[in-house]
């Protein structure tokens, strides 16, 4: 187990250095000089020259690369070209309405597919397995945004429960921002989950074919039992992989959402920040949000030797 | 005194041909301590028999007939019943042990399983018991840790572990469909011996299932040949085997290779059955072996064969058996 461990971590570290090469040589070869966006298409250039000095532009590359590096580590990232304050405090401000909104989601998603992945599958073939798959199905086929303003109309037009859009800010105390995060929540959990359910379902039922859950049953183990007992944690290992996908779409790719309830988050930003061509903060959003798949793809990796003993490699498992 | 009786027993199966018998007019009895052999080639309906007996038949098959076990009808237990019998009268062993034990469970934990579910013990008596079954199955608990997984372990270990599941609750009957068929020849010989020594030990049945004949020569006091979802022959391994009646029965043992038996020189080749077994939505009317049976006439093709009773311990399902002139 140790020595998976050491190997794991080592090959995050790489990974995420040829993130960072990746990132910086693809801006690198982009076409768009963020100092003549930034002066406008009359400037001088003796002005656009001066700036590009003062932004480093002008230096070589390789100095620019480590100079990037090392800022991510310091966490000292710059200014940003158009909003004029530090790049750090910028994105710090958007991943308090990221993270924790796609927290809450997975963590909704999670609780609703996995019970109604295990209900469907201990009733294959039954009614109950028939419901709960069409109800994933038309979560599925319904599109987010849609289904966003959907609840938007109901639960704040209609009835004015939760607020339409925009967020309330941490400031406000943890009221206001829960209502903010509700509909939001719900919008990215439900499409998910029914994603999450359909996988648990069909895991469960591939484990249950097994012919050591035949030898729990010759035991005298209940169906109830060897479903829980013996196919639940062999089940897993999809399961968990799946999540860790949605869990990095979550963080990245909500755009769509942020933008129909208004939330100031990541997607957003990135969004912004690429049209307005202000490099720096879509360098280090980038590497952030590589940065966050890479990291959620080593804990799914901790988590498939959590769960099966020959994922751990080495004989002392 | 019988045990366990089984008494007309057939299981039909869905097949893309329509609902077809796989296995029909099981009859026999089980006595305590008894070693019972049935042997076939595969699909022959062994291991039905056997699932059939643990009421563990996929969820689309029929059972009709009756299974009695200690006065009971096995067939018409609710599940909460069934559950106290397996693992705790009967215990089964399977052919595959790379497949058959959970890979993310420790092997005590999972030899414990059925001694929590079916024996009032502490956590201290179980682990005793645990320990005590690891050494009788030859894989003393100071080498082998409880806390091992299968993959840590060989094919032969694991059906060791196997056994020991099997044998926890001390049941009063122990099948073993096809023990030794995955294992390596070497370590079948040393598993066989185990399971004939505990069940001489112990003093209960066993139901030994194999497409050998050999391994059931070695552990079964009585035989049951089976073809196509039939008995064909049964009695005591001693007179089937010296005294076989049926054709097929014969024509098992031909197909036995002989080491030796023929020189370099004059290499004869391998004796077979000629013809197949039919499938099973091509089971022919009357006697299933009727198309592959030298002997065969036409009463054969039109009318199932009745047992014969040779002996006391002896029957045949045949309308020529091997003794008689044709």
């Amino acid at each position: 187990m140790r020595i998976f461990l050491v190997k794991r971590v080592f090959t995050l570290i790489l990974t995420l250095l040829v993130a960072t090469l990746v990132v910086f040589v693809v801006l690198e070869i982009l076409p768009g000089d963020p100092a003549a966006v930034m002066l406008g298409v009359n400037a001088e250039a003796e002005t656009l020259n001066a700036l590009r000095e003062e932004m480093g532009l002008n230096r070589p590359v390789w100095v620019r690369y480590t100079h990037w590096v090392a800022s991510l580590l310091t966490g000292n990232l710059g200014i940003s070209y158009t909003y004029d304050v530090p790049v750090s405090e910028l994105i710090l401000s958007r991943i308090t309405v990221s993270f924790p909104l796609a927290i809450l989601a997975m963590t909704l998603s999670t609780l609703i597919a996995i019970p109604l992945g295990i209900i469907a599958a201990s009733n294959h073939n039954k009614p109950m397995d028939f419901l709960v798959m069409s109800f994933s199905q038309i979560g599925i086929a319904i599109p987010n945004f849609w289904f966003a303003m959907l609840l938007t109309i109901v639960f704040s037009v209609t009835f004015r429960l939760l607020p339409a859009g925009g967020f309330a800010g941490w400031d406000a105390g943890i009221i206001p921002v829960l209502k903010s995060f509700l509909l939001p929540t719900i919008a990215l959990a439900l499409p998910q989950a029914a994603i999450l359910s359909r996988v648990t379902r069909s895991a469960l039922l591939e484990v249950l074919k097994e012919d050591f859950i035949r030898t729990a049953r010759a035991k005298g183990v209940t169906n109830q039992g060897t479903l829980w007992k013996h196919a639940l944690r062999n089940a897993l290992i999809p399961v968990v992989t799946i999540m860790g996908l949605q869990f990095s779409f979550l963080l990245a790719g909500t755009i769509i959402i942020e933008n129909v309830f208004y939330l100031p988050g990541i997607g957003r930003l990135i969004f912004q920040a690429i049209s307005q061509r202000d490099l720096i903060v879509v360098k280090n959003l980038v590497i952030l949000l590589a940065g966050a798949v890479i990291m959620i793809n080593f804990v799914v990796d901790l988590l498939y030797a959590v769960i099966d003993p020959r994922l751990r490699g080495g004989s002392d498992a | 005194m019988t045990l366990l009786k089984v008494q007309d027993l057939c299981v039909s199966l869905k097949t893309a041909y329509g609902r077809q018998d796989v296995i029909s007019n099981i009859n026999f009895c089980l006595n305590a301590g008894e070693k019972l052999g049935i042997v076939g080639e595969s699909g022959c309906g062994k291991s039905i028999t056997a699932l059939a007996l643990m009421s563990l038949l996929p969820p689309d098959s029929k059972t009709r007939g009756r299974i009695i076990l200690e006065g009971r009808d096995i067939l018409n237990l609710n599940s909460k019943e069934i559950c106290s019998i397996r693992g705790n009268r009967i215990g089964m062993i399977f052919q595959e042990p790379m497949t058959a034990l959970n890979p993310v469970k420790q092997i005590g934990a999972q030899i414990s399983e059925s001694i929590d579910l079916h024996l009032k013990l502490n956590r201290k008596q179980t682990l005793e018991r645990v320990t005590e079954l690891m050494d009788k199955v030859g894989l003393p608990v100071d080498r082998f840790g409880l806390n091992l997984y299968p993959h840590q372990l060989s094919g032969g270990q694991r059906q060791r572990v196997m056994i020991a599941m099997a044998i926890a609750c001390n049941p009063d009957i122990l099948i073993a469909d096809e023990p030794t068929t995955a294992l390596d020849v070497t370590v079948q010989e040393q598993i066989l011996n185990l399971i004939r020594d505990l069940a001489d030990s112990s003093g209960m049945a066993l139901i030994m299932i194999s497409h050998d004949l050999g391994v059931i020569a070695q552990t079964a006091q009585n035989v049951m040949v089976m073809y196509t979802g039939n008995i064909v022959e049964m009695g005591s391994t001693v007179d089937v085997y010296q005294n076989m009646l049926h054709p097929y029965t014969f024509g098992l043992f031909s197909a036995i290779p002989h080491a030796g038996s023929s020189s370099h020189l004059e290499r004869k080749r391998l004796t077979s059955i000629p013809g197949q077994v039919p499938q099973l939505h091509q089971r022919p009317i009357g006697c299933n072996f009727a198309d592959r049976c030298m002997r065969a006439s036409k009463i054969c093709k039109t009318k199932e064969p009745m047992a014969t009773r040779v002996s006391d311990h002896h029957q045949v399902w045949c309308y020529h058996p091997l003794k008689e002139k044709i």
